[in-house]
């Protein structure tokens, strides 16, 4: 279980966060949406262990797999939940291929380990990054380099060890992506995390990504859990209205059968 | 489904290159021993170098033993070591501040090195004078390293303001301590006696004609340290290239990281600029050049930048006390005239990536 339990952080006099809880069970997918500045990214940093402003004050608690969060070291925590960034950083030339073999970082010490190697293609094709596997990552577009840093995700999460529960943060994974891969992103993630008990929390911004692929969503709104369940009973007009100030109709999907929101700028003159 | 970007080009295997610039090493370092106005051939070199290690060659000539082992010997091994120690300190800084232009005598750590030297001989014996008795042929390596370290943190506290690393107020700030430490090497020349004074132009060129044993007992170890504990560094540092949050949540202890490359990277300069005086752009132009032939993985750019920058620095050495025979041309210029047109080339290829 990874777990905020009635988290506030405050800067100053306002509050990014204020008294929310959370669980993410091994296993699931968990969508985090709401619109900008509702805290999404807060509460992404504060699961994930990072570093806040230090300005910032935290109330509350995360837990991981039935300890404080901080009670893991680095390296534990890293073998427990890995974390795909908004935006990857990449300050040298290294390929694909080497970014991917970050992920082993904390699982491996051996310089030219086969197994490692054999773990890194693999996940460089779970990604579809196979064919950029010996290119430059900083001379490759958004998208790309996306693909490439979820090979090292993948790479960082590859074994089944004893069935421990383990988590993967995505910060928006989707935002650089094509629109083949946007579904293919979350459908891979989806089967990854199944077959080794991994539980996914994910900020989207697109709530019909959310709806399709989530086994719940969690909206926020100015800081505050505005509602969380499956996506059926969270994703309704007066929901949708009050989170992102827009209108909203939830519709059948006519290829999936599932669902399909529609939204419009509320008319200012209704 | 077509991909774009650059296919990396052709890397040399970063084994087979260590392997080739060890041998180039080894073989720079016997010629340079050799060479100058008193010639000995490479062969009688290794003889006396075997004979020196108790092996029996046969008569070796007393006149050469005599030059090789007080003259030629400490001066080419400094070469090696300041080499290699400036070109890890080089390594070190651009992994930590994770760009290949950072260079430790760009941002000041050098002159930071230098002034804490020129304070240790100009006002040392009428300051400090229990501490140089303690300390003997210690005192300046230390002192130099005291002031290396704090350049190094001052500039990383301004450049990482705010949990990100600007490399324009990196640089910024590196020149601004870089003026004021020169002023205070100036200043102390002004109050400075004749011998003193002779002693500091030594550290605002850099030259490794001081070289002796007894003072090569003192950095050398420093130096070493730095060299031997950077590589360990290899991995944590290709990992911070992903940025500190990032390396973080694949477990790098990243404090840890900073905090060690930081005092390593005062170790080897500030030791070698007491040894050596300020000797430019070996830190810069060595793990580029690796970086280039062999891909940017630290496992291979400490080691082969190591090994790189000895070979540079003993051609530079035997370069720059022959080619004004009878007089010798202080190494530091020599290096500056080298890399500063390197520096430029790089600075104006890479100008739309470090944001100036």
């Amino acid at each position: 279980m990874l777990e905020a339990r009635s988290v506030t952080v405050r800067i100053g006099m306002r509050k990014l966060l204020d008294d929310v809880s959370l669980q993410v069970a091994a296993g699931e997918i968990v969508a985090v949406v709401g619109e900008n500045g509702a805290g999404k990214s807060t509460l992404l940093k504060l699961l994930a262990g990072d570093r806040l402003p230090a300005a910032a004050r935290v109330d509350g608690s995360v837990w991981i797999a039935g300890r404080e969060l901080v009670a893991w070291s680095l390296a534990e925590r890293a073998r427990l939940r890995a974390v795909l960034p908004q935006r990857p950083e990449l300050a040298f030339a290294f390929t694909a291929r080497e970014v991917a073999a970050f992920g082993r970082y904390p699982v491996s010490t051996r310089w030219h380990d086969r197994r490692d190697r054999e773990i890194v293609d693999a996940a460089l094709a779970l990604a579809d990054a196979t064919q950029l596997a010996d290119r430059e990552v900083t001379t490759l577009s958004g998208g790309e380099q996306a693909r490439v840093h979820l090979a090292t995700a993948f790479a960082q999460l590859w074994e089944i060890e004893h069935l421990q529960p383990r988590f993967l943060l995505l910060d928006e994974p989707t935002a650089a992506l094509d629109l083949a891969h946007q579904h293919a992103l979350l459908v891979t993630a989806r089967a990854f995390a199944a077959r080794r008990n991994i539980g996914i929390l994910a900020i989207l911004h697109d709530l019909n990504l959310a709806a399709t692929y989530a086994d719940r969503v969690v909206v926020l709104h100015r800081g505050r859990m505005l509602a969380q369940g499956a996506p059926g009973d969270v994703l309704q007009p007066a929901t949708i209205a009050a989170g992102f100030g827009v209108a909203a109709q939830v519709l059948r999907h006519p290829l999936t059968g599932g669902l399909l929101i529609a939204t419009a700028a509320v008319d200012p003159s209704a | 489904m077509t991909a774009s970007g650059v296919a990396a080009p052709r890397r040399l295997p970063g084994r087979a290159v260590l392997v080739g610039l060890a041998l180039l090493l080894v073989t720079v370092v016997v010629l340079a021993v050799g060479h100058g106005s008193f010639r000995v051939a490479p062969l009688d070199v290794l003889r006396i170098l075997a004979s020196n290690a108790g092996l029996d060659v046969g008569s070796v000539d007393p006149r050469q033993v005599a030059v090789l082992n007080s003259i030629r010997l400490p001066r080419v091994l400094l070469a090696v070591i300041a080499g290699a120690g400036l070109a890890v300190a080089g390594a070190l800084m651009q992994g930590l501040f994770r760009n290949p232009l950072a260079d430790p005598t760009l941002i000041g750590v050098s002159s930071g090195g230098a002034l804490a030297a020129a304070f240790v001989i100009v006002l040392g014996a009428t300051w400090l004078p229990g501490i140089s008795k303690v300390l003997g042929a210690w005192t300046l390596p230390l002192a130099a390293f005291l002031g290396a370290l704090a350049v190094t943190l001052v500039v990383y506290r301004i450049g990482a303001a705010g949990g990100f690393l600007s490399l324009p107020s990196v640089l910024l700030a590196g020149i601004a301590l870089n003026a004021l430490a020169m002023a205070g090497v100036g200043l102390l020349s002004y109050l400075a006696s004749d011998e003193q004074l002779r002693n500091l132009t030594f550290w605002s060129f850099g030259s490794l004609g001081g070289a002796t044993w007894s003072m090569l007992t003192a950095v050398v170890p420093l130096a070493l340290v730095a060299v031997v504990a950077g590589s360990l560094l290899a991995r944590p540092l290709n990992a911070l290239a992903l940025g500190e949050t990032q390396a973080t949540h694949i477990g790098v202890d990243v404090l840890a990281v900073k905090r060690a490359t930081i005092v390593l990277t005062a170790l080897a300069v500030g030791s070698l600029v007491a040894a050596a005086g300020v000797i430019g752009f070996v830190g810069l132009v060595a793990p580029h050049a690796i970086r280039l032939a062999c891909g940017p993985d630290h496992r291979i750019v400490l080691p082969g930048a190591a090994l790189l920058g000895a070979v540079l620095l003993v051609f530079a050495d035997a370069l720059a006390r022959t080619v004004v025979a009878p007089a010798e041309l202080p190494i530091g210029i020599l290096t500056a005239t080298l890399g500063g047109p390197f520096f430029l080339v790089l600075l104006l290829r890479r100008r739309g990536q470090i944001g100036l």
